[in-house]
């Protein structure tokens, strides 16, 4: 059922879409990313602002991603912003939602400590309440990762020019069902998600020590 | 002509409003797709869910389930499922069916998970109580565990359902039908109008979806515990939704 022979002439174009998907990925994650952080710390200190940036999020991540991509198309052309726009969009939700969710985790008594002990504000938010919000951040580019891993695919049907592995899926589909293709990109693409996810169980465990020692704790 | 001049020329054209390819039919292919495979996600899930809160039993392979169901991209699914789909049938197996595996497959961590952590969250004085009282386990499960915790499985029923609604877009990429047909042949159309009165139907659909089951968790709220909503009992992590 597999065509061995496709597949040996294509390693280049597989390598190709493989890198293209994880830069994809990166490159929405990132940005997505770099602008949570801002709108969350926004949040974190002017609640107001909260409320509306979670509406306007919600109503935002039921929209399915075919429909942002296929509006993007008419706005900014087949080009690398409208593979980009809606990563980065869907980023938002979730890692806005953690890096909140984060902050407000630590517990009032240290950072009343941290304000006693004369940290500034901007000390306070480095030195403290971050480092302590780690593990929520964390999981959040966990989940925001993956999901993103999983939309690149879809960024395929803006144009042959993205879409990383899901080009190999779609294309396979125009050639009648040539399920070698399609297979080269399904598999491959399910593997980078699920790498993506045990790379950053990975890291959580690492910069959380504590959660083992308890664990070894509780069982002794 | 602009977008919205265009959009709103699409949407009003009678020529939308008939036939095999209008929007009549298209969403009623979409909400017949979504309604099966949400139905047999919940055939699949809830019994699971609800057995693996309750006895506390299976709660760790639960969640490796859910987490690696949840990590899977929806194209791979749809694209995975059709080798299988087509022994099954040779004409829907290349259509619709793969598509209805993926929306299965993807609908399964948030009814899991919900479920179980609905029920496992039910405060246990509840349910000893109900012991007490000489409730047998089948009971107790549905007379006192299920309705405490029924705003939380309808979260992920509501979950599944958005995601199911977004997967039967993609489907129709492989010539499932749907909302989703505008928006693929707009693309290879270059018609901006259809592109746009198809984000608006899809769009439309996922919105009163999530408002149309998110009404329902609120019903199902006890009026009891209606006060008590920003206590711990409703601030049980929802498994977060994500975008498809």
């Amino acid at each position: 059922m597999i065509d061995w022979s496709w597949l040996a002439g294509h390693l280049d174009a597989i390598a190709y879409r493989t890198l293209q998907h994880v830069y994809l990925a990166v490159l929405g994650v990132a940005i997505g990313f770099a602008i949570s952080f801002v709108l969350a710390l926004a949040a974190a200190r002017y609640r107001v602002l909260y409320p509306p940036i979670s509406a306007l999020s919600g109503i935002l991540f039921t929209i399915p991603s075919l429909a942002l991509f296929a509006a993007l198309i008419s706005l900014t052309g087949f080009s690398v912003v409208t593979a980009e726009v809606p990563l980065v969009l869907y980023t938002l939700v979730i890692l806005v939602r953690n890096i909140v969710a984060g902050l407000d985790a630590v517990p009032v008594d240290v950072v009343e400590a941290a304000d006693g002990m004369g940290h500034s504000r901007r000390q306070r938010l480095w030195r403290v309440e971050l480092p302590l919000a780690l593990p929520l951040i964390v999981a959040g580019l966990r989940l925001a990762t993956v999901s993103t891993i999983g939309l690149v695919t879809i960024t395929g049907t803006i144009s042959d020019a993205y879409g990383g592995l899901g080009y190999f899926i779609l294309d396979g589909y125009h050639r009648g069902n040539f399920l070698t293709e399609m297979y080269a990109g399904a598999v491959p693409s399910i593997v980078l998600a699920l790498a993506a996810d045990l790379l950053f169980v990975r890291l959580q465990r690492r910069i959380t020590p504590w959660t083992r020692v308890r664990a070894t704790e509780a069982a002794s | 002509m602009n977008l919205v001049t265009e959009t709103a020329a699409w949407l009003t054209n009678p020529a939308q409003w008939a036939g095999q390819s209008g929007i009549p039919n298209r969403l009623l292919e979409h909400v017949l797709i979504a309604s099966i495979s949400l139905g047999i996600a919940l055939l699949l899930a809830l019994p699971a869910g609800l057995a693996i809160g309750h006895t506390g039993r299976g709660a760790a392979a639960a969640a490796g389930v859910a987490n690696l169901g949840r990590s899977l991209p929806s194209l791979a699914v749809i694209a995975i499922a059709i080798p299988v789909t087509v022994l099954v049938d040779p004409v829907l197996g290349g259509t619709v069916l793969p598509t209805l595996v993926a929306m299965v497959v993807l609908a399964i961590p948030p009814i899991l998970v919900n479920a179980y952590t609905g029920i496992a969250e039910v405060d246990r004085d509840l349910v000893e109580a109900g012991r007490g009282m000489g409730m047998r386990e089948r009971q107790i499960l549905a007379r006192i565990e299920l309705p405490v915790a029924l705003p939380v499985v309808l979260g992920g029923v509501r979950s599944a359902a958005v995601q199911i609604v977004a997967t039967a877009t993609l489907g129709a990429i492989f010539g499932s039908g749907g909302l989703g047909r505008f928006l693929v042949d707009g693309i290879a159309q270059n018609d901006d109008g259809q592109v746009f009165g198809g984000v608006v139907l899809v769009a439309g659909l996922a919105i009163a979806t999530e408002v149309a089951v998110g009404l329902l968790e609120r019903l199902a709220r006890s009026p009891g515990l209606r006060d008590r909503r920003k206590g711990p009992a409703a601030v049980i992590a929802p498994q977060p939704q994500l975008p498809v």
